[in-house]
């Protein structure tokens, strides 16, 4: 018997895996049906459901990079601290000192990755008019999460606390200050007037509330930091669930009917 | 200058040397898939041929003195890239693209066009404004996207073009053929694996040979000019120079958001479900591509490579001149109705005046741009379904028609804006800074 035949008939190895190796018809139907990982797919699909030419593969690189983003960034998290004191020097050692620091460039050059495949994720959607029904809900969630990836890479810029970072994200959140109604510089702010007191300023207006502070400032760091790693992958990964769980539950991949 | 510009040129020849050699083997790889796959031997020399340029070029470039492109090209490329050129520029390029597209589906264009652009890219390379922007490392994505775009739209157009034809000959899309049902387990689980292998690699390549990048710390005193938003918020902070910021930071955003949420209810059309087609859905096809294509991915690019400090205009291959001053004339529509029109001062209200009175003076001076406005937007919708979209009123229903009607209306407000603004320096229709509210 071979070192693999041995293990492949030990009680640990039976115990994980309830089937013999996907060699034959009957077994890779099973795998498909027993493997958690793998239980995402159907068991069979049309073939030009899997054509890169049809699908480019752009939903499945986005989730990879989702993926690496969240390996990388765990492993970063490990060494990064988000105050003023060190946020700076942490990711200056990254770069200088650290024998991983490719791990930083591993997760911005993943993140830029990411926010284009899914660019490209939905125009491919939107090409090949897989938004109809019965996909249209679908569509709204990955629209949403469209949406919290460019938030996520958005949080994300700012935790190197460079001058790229902090400007950048103070010119992007001082449109909140013109939030109609809900910024001091917005529309409507007068609206909220009472006994002659305004009740949005700019320490109360929506860009307070975003950035936690009226610039952009350590509290900013600690909110964005939280959003990052925490608050938006939280959301995100629920999401995902969803908008793969929705796959299946409308059909699977579009295609002519 | 002259010696710099000789340091720069030493700086970037042995990229430019590696970056030549991979056009080479590309149009090698071609010129043998010519020749061995398609059979098509004239068309394998051709390619040979333009390999053996490349390679020819390469060698030129790692000796230390790249091929540049000529002082009058540039400025021409400069001009061109000024607001008015670029903007109806890619507009018209895009038209011209979307008319004959069944000329640029045809594989050896693409296949040209997509060296004349790698070439282009390489000459330019040897500029040293030009490179400063495109080799900044959070630009190199989107120059990447750039390429990944236009590789996808020629993909898509070309199975949309096939897919048209043969629906018109009463045959089904491409896709229909393939209708055979294959096991997840291995045809598709083994391509996920290869992608995953494939992409990592890439990953891996890209932080080795790019170092991510790190600025001085962060300094809340020190401003940089120009200051710029993420690469992928630039499109909403060009749209800051037409619209105030609770329009352009807060309003279409959001508007962008909910319309796009709002595509699969709004698009009745229920052919060209799952496959690639353009005639099948003409109007939804043209909507998505000017608003994706034109409104967003060319102002990021606006925004990330022609736009330097006070938030000029620069060409391509401009110095980033910080002291560039530019002439701001802008005028609202108020002051050219008053002024120009009437011949007379804004009216205003007398000091001490009542907030009635303050607000009715307000709104006789902004009349006309109250008015237009209010027409853009209650008007048109009525005028186009009776009109152009009449058979889209009957068959969306009122709710359906006004939603899309007033998302295409605020969409096309930029554009709109965007010409009124370069035409006649126009600033704002409404102008109420009393209430921070311009439009």
């Amino acid at each position: 018997m071979s070192l693999g035949e041995i293990i492949r008939e030990s009680q640990v190895w039976k115990s994980i895996f309830r089937h013999p190796m996907p060699t034959d018809r009957r077994n890779r139907i099973v795998v498909m049906l027993t493997n958690f990982f793998l239980h995402l797919h159907p068991v069979s699909i049309k073939k030009q459901g899997i054509a890169l030419s049809y699908t480019w593969c752009m939903g499945g690189v986005t989730f990879f990079l989702f993926l690496v983003e969240t390996v990388t960034g765990v492993l970063l998290m490990f060494y990064y601290r988000p105050t003023l004191e060190w946020a700076y020097n942490d990711i200056l050692a990254l770069r200088d000192v650290l024998s991983l620091g490719i791990l930083r460039e591993l997760h911005r050059w993943g993140a830029h990755a990411m926010v284009i495949t899914t660019w490209l994720h939905m125009y491919r959607v939107f090409l090949t008019g897989s938004y109809k029904p019965p996909r249209e809900f679908n569509w709204v969630v990955g629209v949403i999460l469209l949406l919290l990836t460019l938030l996520l890479s958005f949080t994300g810029y700012l935790l190197p606390w460079d001058q790229l970072a902090i400007w950048a994200i103070t010119v992007g959140s001082n449109m909140a200050r013109a939030t109609p109604i809900l910024g001091h510089e917005g529309p409507g702010q007068q609206l909220l007037t009472v006994g002659g007191i305004d009740m949005i300023t700019n320490a109360s207006d929506a860009r307070f509330g975003l950035l936690g502070a009226r610039f952009v400032g350590e509290e900013t760091l600690n909110r964005f930091y939280i959003l990052h790693c925490i608050a938006i992958p939280l959301v995100v990964a629920l999401l995902l669930a969803i908008h793969f769980w929705r796959v299946r539950k409308d059909g699977g991949i579009s295609g002519p009917l | 200058m002259h010696g710099s510009h000789a340091d720069y040129l030493r700086d970037v020849s042995g990229f430019l040397g590696g970056y030549f050699l991979a056009i080479a083997l590309m149009n090698a790889v071609y010129a043998f898939t010519m020749w061995r796959v398609k059979s098509r031997p004239m068309a394998a020399l051709v390619w040979t041929a333009v390999a053996v340029a490349m390679t020819g070029i390469s060698a030129i470039a790692w000796g230390g003195s790249p091929p540049e492109l000529a002082q009058p090209i540039k400025d021409y490329i400069n001009w061109l890239t000024g607001p008015v050129i670029y903007s109806v520029g890619t507009t018209v390029a895009l038209v011209v693209l979307f008319v004959f597209r069944k000329f640029f589906v045809n594989p050896v264009v693409a296949w040209i066009g997509l060296n004349l652009s790698l070439i282009f890219m390489g000459l330019s390379m040897t500029d040293s404004n030009f490179g400063a922007i495109v080799m900044k490392p959070d630009n190199v994505p989107i120059v990447g996207l750039v390429f990944l775009l236009g590789f996808f739209t020629w993909l898509a157009t070309a199975k949309g073009v096939e897919n048209d034809e043969r629906i018109k000959r009463g045959l089904p899309p491409t896709e229909k053929l393939d209708d055979e049902k294959v096991l997840v387990w291995p045809d598709l689980v083994y391509t996920e694996l290869i992608c995953m292998l494939a992409l990592t690699a890439f990953l891996l390549v890209w932080a080795i040979c790019l170092q991510a990048p790190l600025e001085e710390p962060a300094s809340s005193v020190k401003t940089p000019n120009p200051s710029k938003a993420p690469w992928y918020f630039l499109g909403l902070q060009e749209m800051l120079v037409y619209y105030d910021p609770w329009n352009a930071g807060v309003v279409l955003p959001s508007l962008i958001i909910f319309g796009l949420m709002a595509i699969p209810f709004i698009d009745f059309n229920k052919r060209g479900n799952g496959y690639y087609s353009i005639e099948e859905r003409k109007f939804a096809y043209l909507t998505f591509q000017f608003g994706f294509l034109e409104l967003w991915v060319t102002l990021i690019i606006l925004g990330t490579f022609l736009r330097g400090p006070n938030w000029n205009i620069f060409g391509p291959f401009e110095y980033w001149d910080p002291h560039k001053v530019l002439a701001l004339n802008n005028v609202d529509l108020s002051q050219i109705w008053w002024n120009d029109v009437m011949h007379q001062a804004l009216p205003k209200a007398p000091p001490g005046a009542s907030v009635l009175r303050e607000v009715s003076y307000v709104l006789y001076r902004e009349w006309l741009g109250i008015v237009l406005v209010l027409a853009y937007f209650l008007l048109l919708p009525p005028l186009m379904a009776t009109t152009i979209f009449r058979t889209f009123f009957l068959k969306m229903g009122f709710m359906r028609y006004m939603i899309m009607a007033n998302l295409l209306l605020f969409m096309l407000s930029l554009p709109i804006k965007m010409v009124l603004r370069w035409v006649f320096n126009l600033k704002y229709i409404i102008y109420i800074p009393e209430i921070f509210l311009n439009f």
